[in-house]
């Protein structure tokens, strides 16, 4: 009970944290935090969306960069055509270009959702090692096919002038894209809250335990995990668009398997099974990125020592140092 | 004679040049408890794991209320009332005990796909939970994590679990190993109890407890069925003694 609440008020304290440094940055006008402050949020988002799978599913996902990377080409490649003037295709259906935020998003949801049923579908067959490898696989094929469309600039990527419309909202100013992005963030951990602590989490939760348990009560893991599986894709995939937009740029190196390891770093760091500890994850990367990184280029280094001291020592991540072990009641 | 529950007709099974399970053939019938007993190695388990559908016969059927249900799958069987024990406690070890049923208590009622009420306030899950774990004894420890449970709790909550199910048919592999005196007579007194409404396939050493809970004994011995009968005959058999009861 006492460890509930510690993990409680360290979860309100992260939260507000995150919050309180675009505020300060704006009152000092150190605009470039604002913009940092951004990227965290929607890392972490993307974390988020992997912990669901990775941390309450159990499933070890090795190519979540597909799926943001899906989410950033869905929202990059629509407002690419918006501010062009041109369709995205005309054929069987016509499908405009889009500047509308709320479009966008609904692409990129779309998108990764389906992609991840059908590389979960196939994927789920397999567990651990195979899974791992399976779900690489499929992300590779994905970055792959990104750099030999042409229609996109192929490797270069496209550049994107304009942040899109969200009703009543300006994005082009960074402070309230930052809120959105944290907005999005809150909201997705409170959806995992929810869905962890309802029948089906207890189910999800369940398969990663003991999937012989579950299979024996009469459920099977099979659609549990599927589902589970594309509701993560689908959070890390609007954490893509996100990021695109943040940018102002989209390239296949958000599809790469770089990206698919640092997401995974973010829920390890914070702390696996952890809800707020992709936040903690991914601020870490991106402080140790920029404080170290601006001294030197083997930054990483510091980041290896740091990963290997987690998984050896801190099995729980920070969340996990700070707050003691997860419960269940 | 009302119709058996369960019939296994013909079951073989083959690891490599093993044969676990060796043309046998029972019929377990309502309100009744059929014991099975064997030496270590006889291929118990690797029945209940068949009739389960965790292991696929090399040949044969087994059918449950009527049913031919060889070719279904684990969770399939389950949904249709057969509920099982295992022989090494399998649960979901960060669960509570409580939770552990409660999940049990979901499966039954076939609600699964609900992604936002909290199972912890869940008046419809916890009461029927609270009710099995009662029934077993295992009240007090209703909130512990199942890695906190004595080996003896984790075999009484793999019964809960079952019990929860509401089954039809219970497979229970050794309910009594590693049971101490007082909640082996616990359980046998549950078991009783159950007869009723559950009809079970026992397997276990406690010979005590199979001569006072057993309707009808089957004995394996190397993957064959060498003796079936009641207590008595089975008691009074030579062959059994000399197979297997030692004397
Ligand atoms: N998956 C498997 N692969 C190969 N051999 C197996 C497998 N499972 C069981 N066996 C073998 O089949 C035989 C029967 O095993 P089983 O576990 O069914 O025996 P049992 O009667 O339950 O014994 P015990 O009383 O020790 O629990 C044993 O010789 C065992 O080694
Ligand atoms: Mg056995």
């Amino acid at each position: 009970m006492l460890e509930m609440r510690r993990e409680n008020l360290l979860n309100a304290g992260i939260a507000l944290l995150l919050l309180a440094v675009p505020l300060v940055a704006w009152a000092i006008d150190e605009t470039y935090y604002i913009t940092v402050a951004s990227r965290v949020a929607i890392l972490a988002l993307a974390g988020v969306g992997l912990n669901l799978a990775l941390g309450f599913g159990g499933m070890v996902s090795f190519g979540h960069a597909a799926f943001f990377g899906l989410g950033g080409y869905a929202a990059g490649v629509l407002s690419h055509h918006a501010f062009e003037g041109s369709a995205f295709m005309s054929w069987p259906v016509m499908i405009d270009g889009s500047d509308s935020t709320l479009t966008l998003w609904f692409a990129a949801l779309l998108l990764s959702g389906v992609v991840a049923a059908i590389i979960g579908a196939i994927s789920l067959r397999t567990t651990g090692v195979y899974f791992i490898m399976i779900t690489l696989a499929f992300a590779q094929m994905i970055y792959y096919l990104a750099i030999s469309l042409p229609t996109y600039n192929g490797e270069d990527g496209l550049p994107l002038y304009l942040r899109s419309n969200l009703p009543g909202l300006d994005l082009s100013n960074d402070l309230t894209f930052f809120f959105v992005c944290y907005a999005l963030l809150l909201l997705a951990i409170f959806l995992s809250v929810r869905i962890v602590g309802s029948r089906f989490g207890a189910a999800l939760e369940c398969a990663r335990q003991n999937e012989n348990r579950l299979s024996a009560i009469g459920i099977a893991p099979y659609p549990v995990k599927l589902t589970a599986f594309v509701l993560s894709a689908m959070i890390t995939g609007l954490a893509g668009a996100l990021f695109v937009e943040l940018n102002g740029f989209v390239s296949p190196s958000i599809l790469s398997w770089h990206l698919s390891g640092e997401i995974m770093i973010f829920v390890i760091l914070g702390g696996v099974g952890r809800f707020y500890g992709p936040i903690v994850g991914a601020a870490l990367f991106i402080v140790l990125e920029t404080v170290i990184g601006g001294y030197t280029e083997r930054w990483q280094l510091f980041l290896g020592v740091i990963l290997l001291g987690v998984v050896l020592f801190a099995r729980g991540g920070v969340i996990g140092l700070l707050a003691g072990k997860a419960r269940h009641d | 004679m009302t119709e058996p529950l369960l019939v296994l007709d013909g079951l073989h099974k083959s690891f490599g040049a093993l044969r676990a399970t060796d043309n046998v053939s029972l019929d377990l019938a309502p309100a009744s408890i059929h014991a099975l007993i064997g030496p270590n190695g006889a291929g118990k388990s690797t029945l209940i794991a068949q009739i389960a559908g965790s292991l696929k016969p090399t040949a044969g059927t087994v059918r449950f209320l009527g049913q031919d249900i060889t070719a279904l799958s684990v969770p399939k069987r389950a949904q249709l009332g057969l509920g099982r024990t295992f022989q090494v406690s399998s649960l979901a070890m960060a669960f509570s005990a409580l939770r552990n049923v409660m999940l049990a208590v979901q499966a039954r009622q076939h609600a699964t796909f609900r992604f936002w009420r909290p199972v912890r306030v869940d008046r419809s899950l916890i009461d029927p939970s609270m009710a099995q774990l009662e029934r077993v004894g295992l009240k007090e420890r209703a909130h512990l994590p199942v890695t906190a449970l004595s080996h003896g709790e984790r075999r009484q909550l793999e019964l809960a679990v079952a019990l929860a199910l509401e089954p039809k048919v219970l497979l229970l592999d050794e309910p009594m190993a590693g049971l101490g005196g007082e909640d082996s007579l616990r359980m046998t007194e549950v078991l009783t109890g159950l007869r009723q409404d559950v009809a079970m396939l026992l397997v276990e050493h406690d010979m005590d407890a199979v001569f006072r809970l057993a309707d009808k004994i089957s004995v394996l011995v190397y993957g064959r069925v060498i003796a079936s009968g009641s207590v008595e005959d089975i008691r009074a058999s030579q062959e059994v003694r000399d197979a297997y009861l030692g004397e």
